[in-house]
Parts: structure tokens; sequence; C-alpha cells
């Protein structure tokens, strides 16, 4: 049923059709809308056979989830930001035990400074934890995704975090398609655990492994990623089959074909990017997309193939390895290795930046005639940058420079953008 | 694409106001977008909330800076906030005021701007006297409903029983009618001058 909603409550309507048994988490922005929704179906019996636990911090969230799972019961849980890195000794607990926890990441940056807005820098930060990551571009594929990843992360044993931009999505009103509970059933059979905490039959779970077996527990891990690798497009073409939507899947392409400069990123800011792209092909440009939706598993191949035949590629990405640039620039650079291209990044949108048309067109257009820099920080303001590093040359005792900075600007709460 | 853009403080629905008119558009069958210009708000600071309306996927994620219609829920925002930024030339204006553009200091601004697209509405006193609260945001979507021609005051009234209902819901439809007829009322006498 189409319906204009707040894209938290969306999710939280698709978690509820998936039927989790447990639903446990602390409130942290921009995530909060969504679990407080589904806090509401619990308690008003909308949603039943599932527990609403309250925990007293995100690593008890993580760990009841780790405790749910483990027992046998669909598991959910929604963090962001600090929230994802107080709780990660036991993400990687939940991944290394294979359990299938699906798990909202509402897209923030993390401090210091103290940042509460949208960028990509939480769920990054969580690579190599062994969790699976799909990135939303919309509200419709947000809630989509949900669905496919309760299915992905119980076929294969193996958490899945679902991430959509904080802010910029969770808080919008826009348009979705809300499936039906028979459409999601007819989908997402009931969970079949692989291993199950069962007093009947008792196992242990969480072995402590030496040398002798670590790496072929770990190995394990990486062999399911690439399994899902297959897996994710089929349950793609599935979804499509029972909901009628192209959702999902590794990557999207748009405009690609005769593209010579194409684009790479993640999340919502894909649609700024079209629109961009659009206008820019409408004056005869040769500029195409590549959206990563599967941001672990990497799609290597998919990307590869997707860039191959352009002469230029800019990774515009919400995220910075501080030290070296780009962190999805890194890894698109692997699936193009032994091929003579420009790449650029782009680091674009951090802390809330909003990331405009206007700057995408100056961006893409430099890049076209080469005259971009290997790595590029969008809409940098170098006048406060410098000052600060002046301060800093002239003064040992600087201050700390994020006040100083602040000073510096003087009052934003008058600024539209 | 249609872009309006509302200012307003913590407290008065501005965010509320967006997302009812994002909803309102809905029910016409058109695609919407409303989202707020995430803070940390605060009873009394300063916030903006941005709605699209088109007949298209809007997939624009960012700000609205040139804006077709700025709606304002307080005119103490007028020497605080560059609340005007961007407005196109040909844009709408819906103050909230029982006052004039001119007694409140934007007898230049308007110089040359059309007459039947800026609109001065008692919000506030509407709100209070239906509601019994000075939340001037569903009057203002009502009248710019009005003022814009976009939304029938239907589609404004089930946005409001989408968000709203009971005694809530009742007195905020009646002071959607109240400030949609006033200023279909007003442009009236707008076209007839």
């Amino acid at each position: 049923m189409l319906k204009q909603t707040e894209g938290s409550r969306a999710v939280a309507e698709a978690i509820a059709l998936c039927r989790p048994e447990v639903i446990c988490a602390y409130p942290i922005s921009p995530q909060t809308h969504i679990v407080e929704a589904l806090g509401e179906s619990v308690k008003s019996g909308q949603l039943e056979n599932c527990e609403f636990i309250n925990v007293e911090s995100e690593f008890a969230a993580m760990s009841v989830a780790i405790g749910a799972s483990a027992g046998g019961a669909r598991a959910y849980t929604a963090t962001a930001s600090q929230g994802l890195l107080f709780m990660v000794e036991a993400v990687y607990n939940a991944s290394g035990l294979g359990l299938p926890i699906v798990m909202t990441v509402a897209n923030r940056a993390i401090g210091a400074p103290i940042n509460i807005w949208n960028d990509h820098s939480d769920s990054l930060s969580q690579r190599d934890s062994g969790w699976m990551q799909l990135f939303a571009e919309t509200n419709q594929e947000a809630l989509d995704l949900h669905i496919q990843a309760f299915k992905l992360a119980e076929e294969l044993s193996l958490p899945v975090m679902v991430c959509m931009d904080g802010f910029i999505l969770t808080h919008a009103y826009e348009r979705v398609d809300m499936p039906t509970q028979q459409q999601v059933d007819a989908y997402l059979p009931p969970y079949e655990p692989r291993q199950v905490l069962d007093p009947r039959e008792p196992v242990s779970i969480g072995a402590m492994v030496g040398p002798e077996a670590f790496m072929e527990v770990r190995y394990l891990a990486h062999a399911k990623q690439m399994q899902a690798l297959e897996r994710i497009p089929q349950l793609a073409a599935e979804f499509k089959q029972i909901f009628g939507r192209d959702t999902g899947g590794l990557t999207h392409t748009y405009c690609a074909e005769d593209a010579e400069t194409m684009v790479v990123a993640m999340g919502s800011v894909l649609g700024t990017i079209k629109d961009t792209v659009d206008e820019m092909r409408a004056d005869g440009h040769k500029i195409g997309v590549l959206g990563i939706t599967s941001y672990r598993p990497f799609p290597l191949a998919q990307v590869r193939a997707a860039l191959q035949n352009a002469k230029r590629v800019v990774v515009l990405e919400k995220s910075l390895a501080v030290g070296i640039g780009g962190i999805l620039s890194t890894d698109v650079r692997m699936a193009l290795s032994g091929i003579q291209l420009h790449g650029y990044t782009v680091v674009a949108g951090l802390g809330g930046r909003a990331i405009t048309r206007k700057s995408l067109h100056k961006l893409f257009r430099e890049a076209e005639q080469e005259t971009l820099q290997p790595l590029t920080f969008l809409d940098l303001d170098w006048n406060v940058v410098n000052k600060q590093l002046e301060r800093e040359r002239s003064v040992r005792r600087s201050g700390p420079a994020a006040e100083s900075i602040l000073r510096d600007i003087g009052t934003v709460a008058s600024k539209i953008a | 694409m249609f872009e309006s853009r509302i200012h307003g403080r913590g407290g008065q629905g501005v965010v509320t106001a967006a997302e009812m008119l994002s909803i309102a558009a809905f029910e016409e069958g058109r695609n919407a977008q409303a989202f707020p210009s995430f803070g940390s708000e605060r009873t009394g600071a300063p916030v903006v909330a941005f709605c699209r309306i088109a007949d298209k996927e809007i997939r624009l994620r960012e700000p609205i800076m040139e804006p077709d219609a700025i709606i304002i829920q307080d005119t103490t925002l007028l020497h605080q906030v560059d609340v005007f930024a961007g407005l196109k030339a040909d844009g709408y204006i819906l103050i909230n005021t029982s006052r004039s553009f001119e007694a409140l200091g934007l007898g230049d601004f308007i110089k040359g701007r059309p007459a039947e697209r800026l609109c001065a509405l008692p919000a506030t006193e509407i709100a209070i006297k239906h509601i019994g609260r000075p939340i001037p945001n569903v009057p203002l979507i009502a009248g710019f409903a009005a003022l814009s021609g976009l939304i029938r005051l239907e589609s404004v009234v089930k946005a409001i029983n989408q968000k709203f209902s009971g005694k809530v819901a009742e007195g905020n439809i009646a002071a959607a009618t109240e400030a949609y007829n006033l200023i279909k009322t007003r442009m009236a006498e707008v076209q007839h001058a």
C-alpha cells in the first residue's frame, strides 16, 4: 500500500512484518524513531510474539541480540555513531559466532568533535567486523533491504547491517509502498537456526579456538561472504517476483553505457548525483553513475565490469580514512587493479555538510577536464583551515582546534545550508 | 518541482508542518518529500523544514536553497535569520502575523514582487481560537494551500487526521478551514483590486 511516511516509521513497519521475536535497543539519534515505533507496536500487541528488551547500553543491546539469536530467536537492533562504537566488541562476536542478527545503522558521524549529523564513518568503521553491509538509497530501498536482510542473514548464518543515511532518510517523509504481511511471509520463511542453545539438546557456543583452527574458522566467515555475493542478486530477483520492485542486489548503474566519467557512491547522495548527471547528460556530457548497495561483501567483479570502460572514475564518499584519504575508493581501486584510468577520491558530506548539485556540477566538470586533485574535500573552507594552521604555527598553546574554528566562523544558526 | 521552506522556532510545529504538507500533496497524487534541517532542536531555537512536491520521483537530497515559497511562522526570525535567502523572484511568501508586510519593515523587500503571492495570516490567533494553543503550523499550511492553489483543503484535512486524532484533530481542522477561507477571500479581493 502506498503511503507518505517517515523513513524510520517505514523501516519499523517493515521490521514488524518480518516477525522479529526479540528487539533490543538503546536510544541514539538518528536511529531512535525506528525502535520507538517498534516499541509501540510490541506494547500495543500489534506485533505479536515479540519481546522488546530495554537495555542499559549499546554493548548490552548487541549482547542481548547475541543471546536471543543463539537461543533461536529472530533478533533485531538498531544503532548509530558512538552507539555502534560502544558495542564493537559484541559486534565482532555476533559475526564470529555466525549469528544472523539484523541491525539498522542510521549512519551518523563519529566524534570528536561530537556531531549528530550524517556521514558513513560509523558503519564503515566496522568494515572488517564480518557483518554484511547493505546501503539504502531511498526509504523504499531501506524498508525493502531489511526484508531481504533477514533472509540473507538467516540463510548464511551471518549478521547484516542495513545502512541508511541518518536524518536524510530516517527523518524524511516520502512515499513508500508498504508490503503486505502475506507478501513478506511468502518471501521470508520462519527462522531455522543452524545452531541453537536449547536445554533439551545442550551445546556450547563460543569455544576458545587456538592456533590449530582459528584461521579455518575465520576463513569460513570469508567464504560465507563470498557465497553472499552470489546469493544477494538472487534474493533481489526473488524479491522482485513477490513485491514487483527492483531493490537490492550488489550494485546499480545509471547512464553508464557510454560514460567516460563514472561516479561511484553509496546511499542517499546517489539521488542528488543522478539529478546532476541528468542535467549534465542534457548538455552532452558522457557521465554515468555506479551505486554500491552491497559494501560488504564488496562486489569486486561487478564494480570492475561497471567501470572498466570509463576514462575516469570519481569515488564520492561520505567517509575519510585519516592518513590516506578514502575508504570506499580504496576498495574501488582494488576492483580496478591493472586497469589504466584516472581515479579521483572525493570526500564529501562529512558530519552532515550538504552535498549540492551546484558543487557536484563543478566537481564533475573538473574531473572531466582532469584538473581535479587525486584527493579532494568537497566544499572545504580553506580559509578556515589555513587560519587554524597558521594559529598552530605561530602559537604553541593554540587551544582546542574545534572551539577556535567555531569562534572564527561565528553563528551558524542563521544559515540555511 | 515546487519547493517550499518553512521557518519557525522549536515548539511551533515547523517540522510537522512540512510533513503534513507532504502528506497533503501525497493525497493529491503527487510525489512529495519533507525533511527538517536536522539540528539539535530546542524550544525557541530557529528551525527550518523543507518540502518538495513534484509529479515524478524526487531524488534530490540537498536543502532547498532557491525556494518557490517561504512560510514564516515567527516574525521575530526576520531580524535573526536570512529567511528569504534564495527565494525566487516570483516566489510565494506567507507570514504568520496580524500586521502588514509594510508594518513588518518589508515594504522595500516586496517591491516588484507579485502581490497575489504575498500574504499575511494571523495564524497564531486562529490557532489559539480553535486549538487553545499558539501553534500556528496547521493554519499556515492551510493558508499556503489556498495561496498557492497547489493543494485542496480536503487534502490538508486528511493530513491533519493522519497526524492527530480526537479534539486536537477537530480543532486543527476548524483552524485550517478558517485560514483557508480567509486567504481565499483575500485573494479574490486582490484579484478584483
